[in-house]
């Protein structure tokens, strides 16, 4: 078929803001690759706090009544803090705010995302909400202790940690978060929307677009929850409004508070919270499906239904969220519908997997290190995935429920996955980033560290909670029904937890040597197809791509096509240079 | 074409490539701030929804005490509905290149707006001298809270407004100005929208 070139550009050039000055170009600037470093760099940082208290919880209960300076308080606090930590401020921030503003204007052809300054300000509004969290390890009373969820009325009554000042700047903070998000997540859908290059049609944009894009859609759709549920226990808090709070007595005295439901606060929560795992899961699923089709040197099986299941995953995350709620009491047929609806959601989740297994069937797989981890992805996600499946249902989650078998699951599916699905695109797009490779050797130290580690640490708390061994319990002390065993098990989890931990810092030290003194970084190092790579320069400048903007002639997946120079053809590597003509026909077995 | 169509795509396709090859990567023809409002607003949409869904559960519970309804909320709706035709006017003669009336509507929609936050401040200190606070019950609470946020977003409103009034004012030419005026307007009718759901929800709960 003789090729018809396209049109003359009709999309205007973005008008580039060009900083002038140090604090412009590093600080204050509107520069989405700046701002994806911003993003990621305190989001990290603060992840790693919550790192250190879920390694102060296990040491806990690894070793009860051994640290003296760890009271119950505490303990409720590292819980709650390192939950909001590592699911909000961490997950939520690094895919998005990270990944998301680094790779949006680069993989669908953009100079930067559509509304600069915007994005400037979600960075510094996400970073006070930051401080403002900090803050609260430092009032009196510390931070709060309620468990993640928040839940009135304990939440803010006397008697919980943190019930003071710990919980209000709690609340403040992720009012900020949901603020700085809202603006940040503007610019990732109208980005995706309407600054795409000539060419870059929706189906032709890489799996880890279409991710971000359709967490991001949920996150604006799922974040308000938050908002009214937040905002409305603030008010409970400071101005004693009874939105949430029921008559009730408190210490012997009957307080002011009256007629509330605590139960709609879950429900507030739960149609944020449920979504949210999908927020984290939906990029990590896109970044996976790149991963694996680049580093097997093979398209994606399936790409449509890739797009289709994560468009279908995010609608129904919608409509499971009562699932987390099967013991707070309600109607049989409410549960019978949510766990139809979660046994459902697990279709198009499965369907993913089998496509990711199939475009590793007769791929030529290279082991890589961002290979690595997308495989331990792909194994972690199923085990998470399947225990999930037991949760879904009533009847098995009541019995299980609040207990360790449930803190096994969600840390396997979106703590460990999508963890591990950072750490592959971090070996995997650090090329592009800094110009400079990372070390292999540390890296593979680091995975198998990491991913053996993860299951010496999870399988055994399955084990736990099918012992009926509970969370959230500062000690168990002397209880019947589960053995002394128990006790040996949750050591060994806490010395495997320390190692693993400690194993985290031969990633930061790969990552700061390999910056200034790594190999550099031949351009397009994976031979990948996407547009990112295509930059005038690697790492790429400000504008991305140089005097032009690319213009795309097929999707991002032409790997092995027959007759090309290559075994992956660019994106926007122009028909006629592919190699034997027809040859950029890529076709999908 | 629709979104479902373009789901429907095969990507990898010769067919389908001379066609996306003609293709020029922005899926609608408004401009990308046209975009940005309207994803905004359904972002707005949700939270206030989420709201309404709260008010409503809330209600059914048995101390639930409705509020009296100030008559200044009559006249505050009327100020946002002139505030709303106000910027409507400036739109419409941007579209038309009348320079004078554009400005003229961009002050009464601007100044308008401003006087429905003060009027609406105004019936906060009417209530409060009746004793409603919000914590006397969860009705108040909720008129509060509701005014509130929707005066909020009606203050960030008048920020962008107050940018577009000084580009204007400055002598910038109407063809930079348009879009401007264009999201002011269509923000602004999207709040006289809301409070007009807002205000029904009050005065029929």
């Amino acid at each position: 078929m003789a090729y018809v070139a396209p049109a003359e550009a009709e999309v205007e050039e973005v008008e580039l803001y060009h900083a002038k000055s140090f604090l412009t170009k590093y600080v204050f600037s509107q520069d989405a690759k700046v701002i994806a470093i911003q993003y990621s760099s305190v989001a990290i940082a603060i992840g790693l706090v919550g790192l250190v208290l879920s390694s102060l919880m296990r040491l806990q209960l690894g070793f009860p009544e051994s640290f003296s300076f760890i009271e119950p308080s505490d303990y409720y606090q590292f819980i709650t803090m390192h939950g909001m930590i590592m699911v909000v401020y961490l997950l939520t921030a690094l895919f998005l705010g990270g990944f998301g503003n680094y790779l949006i204007p680069l993989m669908v052809g953009a100079r930067d995302m559509v509304f600069p300054y915007v994005n400037m300000m979600s960075f510094w509004i996400y970073l006070l909400a930051v401080m403002i969290l900090i803050a609260s390890f430092f009032v009196e009373g510390g931070p709060t202790g309620a468990g993640w969820t928040l839940y009135p009325p304990q939440a803010i009554l006397e008697g919980t940690p943190g019930s003071g000042g710990g919980i209000i700047l709690m609340l403040v903070s992720l009012v900020f978060f949901i603020i700085g998000f809202t603006m940040g997540g503007l610019n990732y859908v109208v980005t995706v929307l309407q600054g795409r290059a000539r060419g870059m049609t929706l189906m032709r944009m890489p799996l880890t677009i279409w991710g971000i894009f359709t967490a991001t859609v949920l996150a604006l759709l799922a974040f308000p929850a938050l908002f009214v549920g937040g905002l409305m226990l603030l008010l409970d808090k400071v101005l004693q409004t009874s939105f949430f709070m029921p008559t009730i007595l408190s210490l012997g005295e009957q307080l002011e508070y009256g007629g509330g439901s605590p139960i709609l606060f879950q429900h507030l929560f739960w149609f944020f919270g449920h979504p949210e795992v999908y927020i984290v899961a939906l990029p990590a699923f896109g970044i996976v499906s790149d991963l694996i089709s680049v580093h097997a040197r093979r398209h994606i099986f399936g790409y449509r239904m890739m797009v289709w299941a994560l468009v279908g995953i995010g609608g129904i995350s919608f409509i499971v969220w009562a699932h987390h709620m099967y013991v707070s009491g309600m109607n049989p047929w409410f549960g019978f519908f949510f766990a139809t609806t979660t046994l459902i959601i697990a279709i198009p989740t499965a369907l993913k997997v089998y496509n990711w297994v199939l475009t590793l069937w007769k791929g030529n797989i290279r082991f890589t290190i961002p290979m690595l981890f997308a495989l331990g992805f792909i194994v972690t996600f199923v085990n998470g995935g399947i225990t999930g499946l037991f949760l879904g249902n009533v009847a098995i989650d009541v019995p299980l429920s609040d207990t360790m078998f449930v803190v096994a699951h969600f840390h396997m599916v979106m703590g460990v996955s999508p963890l591990l699905v950072i750490f592959g695109a971090i070996y995997h797009w650090f090329p592009l980033m800094s110009g400079r490779m990372l070390n292999d050797t540390l890296g593979k130290v680091h995975f198998w560290v990491t991913f053996l580690g993860a299951y010496l640490i999870f399988l055994p708390m399955h084990y736990l909670g099918f012992l009926g061994v509970p969370r959230r319990y500062f000690e168990m002390g002397e209880t019947n029904f589960i053995p002394a065993s128990a006790q040996d098990l949750n050591a060994f989890i806490t010395i495997v937890t320390v190692i693993v931990g400690a194993a985290q810092v031969l990633f930061f030290y790969n990552l700061f040597t390999s910056m200034k003194s790594g190999e550099v970084a031949e351009k397009n190092p994976w031979k990948a197809a996407s547009l990112e790579w295509q930059t005038a320069e690697q790492p790429p400048g400000h504008g991305n791509f140089g005097a032009e903007l690319p213009v795309v002639y097929r999707w991002a997946y032409a790997y092995g096509v027959p007759g090309a120079k290559d075994d992956f053809v660019p994106q926007n590597m122009h028909p006629d240079e592919v190699g034997e003509p027809g040859a950029h026909e890529a076709s999908e077995e | 074409m629709s979104l479902f169509s373009q789901l429907a795509e095969r990507p990898w396709a010769p067919e389908q490539a001379a066609i996306d090859d003609q293709h020029d990567g922005g899926e609608f023809t408004l401009p990308a701030p046209q975009v940005g409002l309207r994803v905004f607003l359904g972002v707005a949409s949700a939270l206030f929804t989420l709201f309404i869904v709260v008010y409503v559960e809330r209600m059914v519970f048995s101390d639930w005490q409705p509020l009296p309804e100030p008559w200044l909320l009559w006249v505050n709706t009327l100020i946002l509905f002139a505030s709303s035709a106000g910027l409507q006017w400036a739109w419409v003669s941007a579209d038309k290149n009348k320079a004078d009336d554009v400005k003229k509507g961009l002050y009464v929609g601007g100044v308008l707006g401003f006087a429905f936050v003060v009027g609406q401040l105004l019936v906060w200190q009417q209530l409060a001298n009746l004793g409603y606070y919000a914590s006397s019950n969860p009705a108040s609470a909720f008129f509060y809270l509701l005014t509130a946020l929707h005066g909020v977003h009606l203050l960030g409103g008048l920020i962008a407004w107050a940018r577009t009034a000084y580009k204007v004012q400055s002598g910038l030419s109407l063809a930079k100005t348009r879009g401007s005026i264009e999201l002011c307007a269509v923000y602004w009718h999207f709040l006289l929208i809301l409070w007009i759901v807002l205000f029904s929800l009050l005065l029929f709960t």
